[in-house]
């Protein structure tokens, strides 16, 4: 199987999981989203600096996935794809901030390094958030969500045709591959290559769109996409937000590790 | 529409490259009639498809659907009147599930959510593909995509079917299943495809393309023994004619 392949396969299985019946997938995917907001914007405004207060935070993603039975290793694995990014960030902190910021016993941890490490939590928490809201309502139900709460049209067909569409694109990628590997006796693509292959599937992409919107036209498509399905905001989606919105707020304002740490010694004020 | 004729006068249509796809087409097609387009690749089927129900306007002529001009102020007229199968069911089925594309078009034709979910399932169940309903099209194989696309189709309620190749890519049991179900609809059929079998099954009329022009248009007994006619259109008779002459 090539790697084109196994890439669809695995941006399928994300879309599945959603699929199944749980008590994730049962709330309204609209709750998920602004929870999820919340909780994003919760995480990227602690002090650079912030590590230990970030951790109770982990607490949302991971009764998400619970709640879902989503499977830990694909979301692991997703969120190690996506982690050089964020080692890019985060690499020359360690370099540029050189000034000890705190004591573990004769270490002296530099600034630097707690930063890096700041950053790194964040971007395991706000990706692996956004995994998991994936996981939890599927691309279509979160389109319909993003359509519901405002989002212009445009962007959320574009965000639909886009998920549906790479499969019918990757695939065609994959034969191409294929073909070219059945007949390169064993030499690798060079740039040109790749500029070739990216250009005939350009073409077909393009062709295909154009297909594609007659399809459209042909059932009276006229700008906006309707969908026959809708979910009814309940009680249980209100509670949700709620409740996880309440809890960041503590965790924004309560150092909650600190504050256990003082209590477990007897040191609180 | 009280009569769900179909007219095309003196089609000529010339692509932006100026290759001539049509030259100068006639023929009407009555209420209720099986026709079948057929002729080499390149022969201009899929453009005279493409006209009868205007997503391509002629340079030259025009197309009339029971006394409806073809024309883009009738477009969405026509769009109710004459549903249109792709080649490509992936091309026509970008909607999450099976069930939410089938009502695209009775969505986008105004009906409520309930009333456009109740023809979806309709349509589904006459494709014998309600099991389908919550399925994700990219998942569905191609004789599944294929009902899917006529069923999107039909919940507009058409009174014209223009299918463009749509025995492409099915296997022997899911051919034999959709020739059993064009067989089994009462609208007016017009189709476009390589598989003269099929046609042979279906259609009691084959109009013969060859280089955009019109060369033939009669029943297929009559088409299919016509050898010279044949060969010099890059066709040949259908194998259960050969076995059966």
């Amino acid at each position: 199987m090539s790697r084109i392949d196994v890439a669809l396969r695995d941006l399928r299985s994300l879309d599945d999981l959603a699929r199944r019946d749980s008590p994730l997938t049962r709330l309204d995917a609209r709750a998920q989203v602004i929870t999820t907001l919340v909780f994003s914007v919760v995480v990227v405004s602690f002090d650079r600096y912030a590590v230990s207060a970030l951790l109770p935070l982990a607490l949302y993603p991971i009764s998400l996935a619970a709640l879902g039975d989503l499977p830990a290793r694909p979301l692991l694995r997703k969120l190690a794809i996506a982690a050089p990014f964020a080692l890019l960030v985060g690499l020359f902190n360690p370099l540029l901030d050189r000034a000890p910021l705190l004591t573990l016993g004769e270490f002296a941890i530099a600034g630097g390094w707690v930063s890096f490490a700041s950053i790194m939590l964040r971007f395991a928490l706000t990706v692996g958030s956004a995994l998991v809201l994936i996981a939890g309502t599927g691309m279509h139900e979160l389109c319909a969500a993003l359509g519901r709460l405002g989002v212009p049209g445009v962007f959320t067909a574009q965000l639909l045709f886009l998920f549906r569409y790479s499969f019918v694109l990757g695939g065609e990628a994959s034969s191409m591959m294929t073909a070219y590997e059945l007949r390169s006796g064993g030499r690798r693509p060079g740039v040109n290559d790749y500029g070739r292959l990216a250009g005939h599937l350009l073409l077909r992409a393009f062709e295909r769109a154009q297909r594609i919107h007659r399809a459209m036209i042909a059932r009276g498509f006229d700008g906006e996409l309707r969908s026959a399905t809708s979910r009814i905001w309940t009680r249980r989606d209100t509670v949700f937000v709620l409740g996880w919105c309440a809890f960041f707020l503590v965790v924004r304002w309560v150092n909650i590790p600190q504050w256990l740490g003082q209590a477990v010694t007897g040191q609180l004020p | 529409m009280s009569h769900h004729y179909v007219e095309v006068r003196r089609v000529t249509y010339a692509y932006p490259d100026a290759t001539l796809a049509l030259r100068d087409v006639s023929f009407r097609i009555e209420h209720g009639e099986a026709v079948g387009i057929v002729g080499a690749n390149g022969a201009g089927k899929s453009t005279l498809l493409l006209h009868l129900n205007g997503l391509l306007t002629p340079t030259e002529g025009s197309v009339v659907i029971g006394d409806i001009p073809v024309a883009a102020e009738t477009r969405e007229q026509i769009h109710r009147s004459v549903g249109f199968v792709f080649q490509d069911a992936d091309d026509q089925l970008f909607m999450p599930t099976v069930l939410d594309d089938v009502a695209f078009g009775p969505m986008n034709m105004g009906l409520s959510q309930a009333e456009a979910r109740a023809r979806a399932q309709a349509a589904l169940d006459l494709v014998d593909a309600a099991q389908l309903a919550t399925r994700a099209p990219y998942r569905l194989s191609g004789g599944e995509k294929r009902s899917a696309a006529i069923a999107g189709v039909l919940a507009m309620s058409p009174s014209i079917l223009v299918l463009d190749e749509p025995s492409a890519g099915l296997d022997p049991a899911a051919r034999r299943r959709l020739i059993a179900l064009l067989c089994s609809f009462s609208h007016t059929r017009i189709i476009a495809t390589h598989d003269l079998d099929l046609v042979l099954d279906v259609c009691k009329r084959v109009l013969v393309l060859h280089g955009g022009r019109l060369l033939a248009d009669g029943a297929p007994r009559d088409i299919f023994n016509d050898t010279e006619l044949l060969a010099s259109c890059h066709l040949e008779a259908p194998l259960s004619w050969q076995r059966r002459s």
